[in-house]
């Protein structure tokens, strides 16, 4: 079946099977392999991209319920190495990863996330990105890396801590 | 994981689905966001010959009042319900519901009717929808017809929806200022409920604790006689069939329905 989808800003046309997933379009026929398989089964998350500006598990939806859509990956975040997105320079500064296999994932919910909640509390970042998996437990720099990208400081805001949750100081 | 390969339409208006059902609804397998059925046909627990992709039909994605009920498109997605400002108002149970599902990610895919029409005991829409006393529309070859959920659910999965219908329309009624509650019990962030209990008026739906979403009718019928909470949430449990698993043991569900129900009647106000 013939689809017509733009990932990073590049339209394409091309003709896929109904049965190929949208995760398996992005790694396979594009070659954009910041998209990772981690569960396979809608629960890690690694998979996440945007379409249509909305994170979603694309390992969980079909290429051809994307046609005509707009996806954004990994790669077409930042604008290049030296000129990082807000939300990659802030997984950056805070040590927002570990192994790095659930960085993708992680990052585009985290920008979903910004984009329907712009000055999350650290609990609605918890909340908010509890569909992403990271198995080294990374999540305390991961919440601090995306109250940084939303223009807070994760040390200087005590108010924004729920009870029961705490980012640290170090202090 | 890759499914068994299947032919794929995106018909073009609800009567072209319907038509479509009424040619191959026993091959055929209705699609919306896919977050319940692409996962099962991966696991190759399901190979439907053909899917009917009505995930972008506008016609059925809509929220309006319409008397003394709200109607809402079977299309409408969970992240809809969570930021309806009309269901805040009216129907207040839901949208908090809504939010309890998966994760975002799931809520941006996933549809009311989808969940309702999957019909798998451990989700959270159909026991608040039955909480509710809600209605679901069918269409078929054969027309429309409103069925009741209370008398939707025969099993695990399974409805008294027919292969060649189509769910197009859930109707909830306007609860406003009613008391209501969910309370949801999960060992991690985006499990299954182990149990939950969904609370409105004095009418209370539970998740997990059979073979389909059921009302705890004893439950009910004890705070229409005057019970208290505590007297009540007793009885939360009678008449249910829960299933034992690694998530819990029969008798721990039990438990967890008498609590939960406790719980909810409280923060409901009764």
């Amino acid at each position: 079946m013939k689809v017509h989808i733009t990932v990073n800003g590049v339209p394409a046309d091309t003709d896929v099977e109904p049965r190929l997933l949208l995760v398996h379009y992005l790694r396979d026929t594009l070659g954009l392999t910041a998209t990772n398989v981690g569960c396979d089964t809608s629960s890690c998350g690694a998979c996440t991209v945007l379409v249509d500006g909305e994170s979603v598990k694309s390992c969980t939806v079909l290429t051809v319920q994307a046609d005509g859509t707009d996806i954004t990956t990994l790669e077409g975040l930042s604008p290049s190495p030296d000129e990082l997105h807000p939300m990659a320079a802030a997984f950056r500064q805070e040590h927002g990863l570990q192994c790095g296999f659930c960085t993708p994932g992680m990052v585009m919910a985290a920008v979903g996330l910004l984009e329907e909640h712009p000055r999350p509390t650290e609990r609605e970042v918890r909340e908010g990105l509890k569909g992403n998996l990271c198995r080294c437990t990374g999540y305390h720099n991961i919440v601090r890396a995306v109250l940084r990208a939303s223009g807070q400081d994760p040390d200087a805001a005590p108010d924004l801590v729920a009870p029961g949750f705490s980012t640290g100081s170090g202090t | 994981m890759i499914p068994v390969a299947f032919d794929y339409v995106r018909p073009e208006s609800v009567d072209a689905a319907v038509a479509l059902l009424g040619e191959r609804g026993e091959d055929a397998s209705v699609l919306a966001g896919g977050h319940s059925l692409l996962p099962l046909m991966k696991l190759r627990f399901a190979a439907p010959e053909l899917l009917i992709d009505i995930g972008r039909l506008e016609e059925l994605q809509y929220l309006r009042l319409d008397g003394d009920e709200i109607a809402i498109g079977a299309g409408t997605r969970h992240t809809t319900l969570e930021a309806s400002e009309l269901l805040d108002t009216e129907c207040p149970l839901l949208p908090a519901v809504a939010r309890t599902v998966g994760d975002p990610q799931v809520r941006h895919r996933g549809t009311l009717g989808g969940s309702l029409a999957h019909a798998d005991p451990a989700s959270d829409l159909p026991a608040a929808v039955l909480a509710l006393d809600g209605t679901v529309v069918l269409r078929g070859p054969r027309g429309a017809r409103r069925v009741p959920l209370t008398g939707f659910y025969t099993g695990v999965f399974s409805s008294v929806k027919e292969p060649d219908e189509l769910l197009v329309e859930v109707r909830v009624p306007r609860t406003g200022a009613a008391g209501w509650a969910y309370e949801k019990f999960t060992r991690r962030a985006n499990d299954w409920a182990i149990v939950a209990v969904a609370v409105v008026d004095g009418w209370v739906g539970l998740v997990n604790m059979g073979p389909t979403p059921l009302r705890a009718s004893a439950t009910e019928a004890a705070l229409a006689g005057g019970a208290s909470i505590e007297e009540a949430a007793a009885l939360a449990d009678e008449g249910t069939d829960p299933p034992a698993d690694s998530a819990g043991s029969t008798e721990y569900r039990r438990h967890l329905a008498r609590l939960l129900t406790r719980r909810a009647l409280t923060t409901a106000g009764r």
